[in-house]
């Protein structure tokens, strides 16, 4: 009997049927697979990309050279320098994070008193060259520039869980 | 002697100790704002309450003495409910602004904060805020920090004598102020930073560059005047940043003065990092290495030893001045003399040029007698010892030959012309009785008292004196000379001095007129005006272009002082190991690497490929250096020429304290120092 039954199923192709029923099923349930870059998943608000230095709204860079991030940093990516400004504030002559030591753990964010480091939803910034992400603190500024925006509004989504 | 019982320990201590310093004996931690060992007892932090039995309240521990039978407990919920407290009223006023204060990381407050502070405030009134004060181009304020324990004010009243700064109003409303907003102007104001346990004194130079964890920390010794502090070097990189006190209670407690302290920017400018050679056209350019060595070498080849003389400056370390002494006796000169400010004094006896004494020992003086020298500006650990012991009554009277000014604690000033010397050597003058009727007499011989040419002869007067008085027992030894060059008395311990017929300092400069002198070379010395040395081949060795640089026809570039492991011997004679806190900059090298390799050039080759084999060398030649960290006693015995002293008058070679050698004369922080301080100073004189 288990002969005949094996021999029937190889004789009309029954795993073949079988295999392509699954197939074709798919073609009436939604779709999983996203047409990137055009569409994209959602991110959390908690989401760690690309870093950014903020501003305040007057234009005033928020970082005020406290040295907790490059203290904090366990790759040792961040470099940073300081000395008075003219106005006898305190702020930053350099910040340097180097993307490529970064992993991206976020200890950064979570220890800047200002909120001034930031790592924003951005996760495309691939380069062709090693220097290219060697980031000073114009690219930073500019990349907080940019992201501003998308970047208060995750922070104020997740203000509720801190 | 008193015994009480600390957290159930039984301890037994001197009379009169507070129950924080038992505690402290005990290894128990108390926290305190207010109390500092070296100074006054307020009381007005609260911080150091303890518990103590059949006391109704907390008692504040730094100012409560000790008494026999009593039991103290520090560590009671009692105990900690109350510092909770204190720390609470405390941090109502002082504002949250850690990640910008330049204390941030060593701030007693905050580490103290972690132990006692809530998260989060209860406070919802407006907080005080405190108009900054100006303190000078040293300290920078930042008022609405201060938690006004005024330990500021007492070290401005007790240590450093200067009585610039005061609290206004009462309570919430105490300001500390300077008065008349004119700067602490004071050569140990400095300390003042280290004293706050706030950010409300910081470094001006300092703000904002760096943070204490990131900071190499090198334990060193300083080299800006002849008391050989001990101090910390904080570097990152390859630039210090800053220079701390280290304590050592033999030397300089736990002060430094500010030169030690705010000069180092010096070593960032005027800098030499690499050779040069004066080409043709009479200019500098430079150079290699071998360029240099190869223009030393023809010149030196075939120049009589005689011809060939070493001038050895202030800030040298023993090792190089041992090996320029060895290469310039093996090329066979005894031309060699390591006081460039043209000191003649008699150096065969080692008590008859060090501080026999030692800065510890100032403490059990009863007289002083200052020949001139202002110990305020050639020594300000010195002079601050000096009126540390007379705070405490021990000192009696201190008495000047010199300029009559102010040292911060009161003097007899004797006149100053050589013939008040004259007078008490013998025993004509009527302060001679007061000496000899003193127990422990101390005569310190300054500087600017043996560079008047009669040297000898003031040297053998003041000996005269010290044996007339009994200042020279057993016990006691109050004869001392008191130098300005860090690298004098390790020089003079080497012997960098006129070998048999060998010329001194004069006879150099005039053979170098004459053209008797044909090479000269200049380790560090740059006191001496370039045109002084005629038509002579100057190879300067150094780290500064400063004045010998400029005369130089060969510049080797040397290492400061932070940038090498040498030994200083201070003017207590205290052999100490400075350490390479950086490297050298550019091409420049350890100096004694330089001579050792320029021998070699020269034929002459060292006999030591390492520093472990010069310091052979060097205690073979002279076993004082074998001696580390501590006093050697020199024995006494005859030196001096025995002469008549001019009438001239006793003058303190230092002109500007901030200003002393090639370090200081490149900084920035001193030249504002100089206009923040002396400029007003000398307007007021001239004024008047």
């Amino acid at each position: 009997m288990a002969l005949l039954d094996r021999t029937a199923r190889g004789l009309f192709l029954w795993e073949l049927v079988k295999g392509m029923a699954l197939t074709f099923s798919y073609m009436f349930k939604p779709r999983v697979t996203l047409n990137y870059p055009y569409e994209r998943g959602p991110t959390s608000p908690r989401f760690r990309g690309e870093h950014a230095l903020r501003r305040y709204p007057n234009g005033e860079e928020r970082c005020i050279a406290c040295k907790l991030c490059e203290a904090i940093c366990p790759a040792l990516a961040i470099t940073i320098e300081a000395e008075p400004r003219e106005d006898g504030s305190r702020r930053t002559t350099r910040y340097d994070i180097d993307m490529t030591k970064c992993i991206y753990c976020g200890l950064c964010q979570e220890a800047c008193p200002v909120d001034a480091i930031v790592e924003g939803p951005n996760l495309e910034f691939a380069t062709e060259t090693r220097e290219e992400l060697y980031y000073n603190k114009d690219k930073l500024l500019a990349n907080g520039d940019r992201w501003e925006a998308q970047i208060a509004a995750n922070l104020a989504a997740d203000a509720p869980y801190r | 002697m008193p015994k009480l019982t600390i957290d159930g320990v039984e301890i037994e201590v001197a009379p009169g100790t507070s129950v924080l310093q038992a505690c402290e004996q005990l290894g128990i931690e108390v926290p305190r704002f207010c109390y500092h060992e070296r100074l006054s007892v307020p009381a007005n932090c609260r911080m150091c309450l303890v518990e103590v039995e059949r006391m109704p309240k907390p008692a504040a521990s730094c100012a409560l003495p000790v008494g026999e039978g009593m039991v103290v407990k520090t560590n009671t919920p009692n105990v900690h409910k109350a510092r909770k407290g204190v720390m609470e009223f405390l941090l109502i006023n002082h504002p949250l602004d850690c990640p910008i204060c330049d204390q941030g990381g060593e701030c007693d407050l905050q580490d103290q904060a972690v132990s006692y502070g809530y998260d989060r405030g209860r406070f919802e009134e407006n907080k005080r805020t405190v108009s900054d004060k100006y303190m000078g181009p040293l300290i920078k304020t930042y008022m609405t920090r201060c938690i006004q324990c005024t330990r500021c004010i007492r070290f401005v009243d007790e240590i450093a004598g200067v009585p610039a700064l005061g609290g206004l109003a009462r309570g919430e409303h105490l300001e500390i102020t300077p008065a008349l907003e004119a700067g602490v102007n004071s050569e140990m104001s400095g300390n003042l930073v280290d004293v706050c346990p706030v950010g409300a004194l910081t470094s001006k130079p300092y703000s904002f560059n760096a943070r204490p964890w990131e900071l190499r920390k090198t334990e060193s010794i300083d080299v800006m005047d002849a008391v050989g502090s001990n101090i910390r070097i904080d570097a990152r990189g390859g630039e210090v940043l800053r220079v701390l006190p280290r304590l050592n209670e033999d030397v300089n407690e736990e002060w430094i003065s500010d030169k030690t302290r705010y000069a180092i920017d010096g070593l960032k400018r005027q800098r030499l990092d690499r050779p040069y050679v004066r080409g043709a056209d009479g200019k500098l350019k430079p150079a290699t290495w071998a360029e240099a060595f190869a223009a030393i070498k023809a010149k030196v080849d075939g120049v009589a030893g005689s011809k060939i003389a070493g001038v050895a400056g202030d800030l040298v370390d023993v090792e190089s001045t041992v090996a320029l002494k060895d290469l310039l006796n093996a090329l066979g000169s005894q031309n060699l003399d390591c006081r460039q400010d043209g000191a003649s004094f008699d150096a065969s006896n080692r008590a008859g040029y060090i501080f026999n004494t030692g800065i510890a020992g100032i403490e059990n003086a009863d007289v002083v007698l200052l020949i001139g020298t202002n110990p305020r500006w050639e020594a300000p650990l010195v002079n601050s010892r000096i009126r540390k012991t007379y705070l405490t009554g021990k000192l009696k009277k201190v008495a000047v030959i010199g300029q009559n000014i102010d040292l911060t604690y009161p003097t007899e000033w004797l006149g100053n012309s050589g013939s008040v010397l004259t007078d008490l050597a013998n025993g004509t003058h009527a302060f001679a009785e007061t000496l000899r009727n003193a127990k422990n007499p101390l005569i310190i011989l300054g500087a600017g008292a043996l560079r008047r040419g009669d040297g000898p002869a003031v040297q053998a007067a003041a000996r005269k004196l010290a044996e007339a008085v009994g200042a020279v027992r057993e016990d006691w030894n109050g004869f001392n000379v008191l130098h300005l060059a860090a690298g004098r008395v390790g020089a003079l311990d080497a012997g960098f001095l006129p070998g048999a017929g060998g010329r001194d300092l004069g006879g150099i400069l005039s053979g170098a007129q004459k053209g008797e002198i044909e090479v000269v070379y200049l380790l560090g010395a740059d006191e001496i005006e370039g045109d002084r040395f005629g038509k002579a081949f100057v190879i300067y060795q150094g780290h500064h272009g400063d004045r010998g640089a400029h005369r130089a026809d060969v510049i080797l570039p040397g290492a400061a002082y932070t940038e090498k492991n040498a030994t200083y011997v201070n003017t207590e004679g205290r052999v100490q190991q400075a350490r390479l806190a950086t490297f050298p900059l550019g091409e420049a090298r350890e100096d004694w690497k330089v001579l050792r390799a320029l021998s070699a050039e020269l034929g002459q080759t060292l006999p030591y490929d390492t520093l472990g084999q010069l310091r052979q060398r060097m205690v073979a030649l002279n076993p004082v250096f074998g001696a580390l960290d501590r006093l050697v006693p020199a024995a006494w015995g005859p030196f001096g020429t025995e002469g008549a002293v001019a009438d001239a008058h006793f003058t303190s070679p230092v002109e500007n304290f901030y200003m002393t050698d090639p370090i200081s004369r490149a900084s920035q922080t001193m030249a504002d120092c100089t206009e923040a301080f002396l400029k007003p100073a000398l307007a007021a004189a001239a004024a008047e």
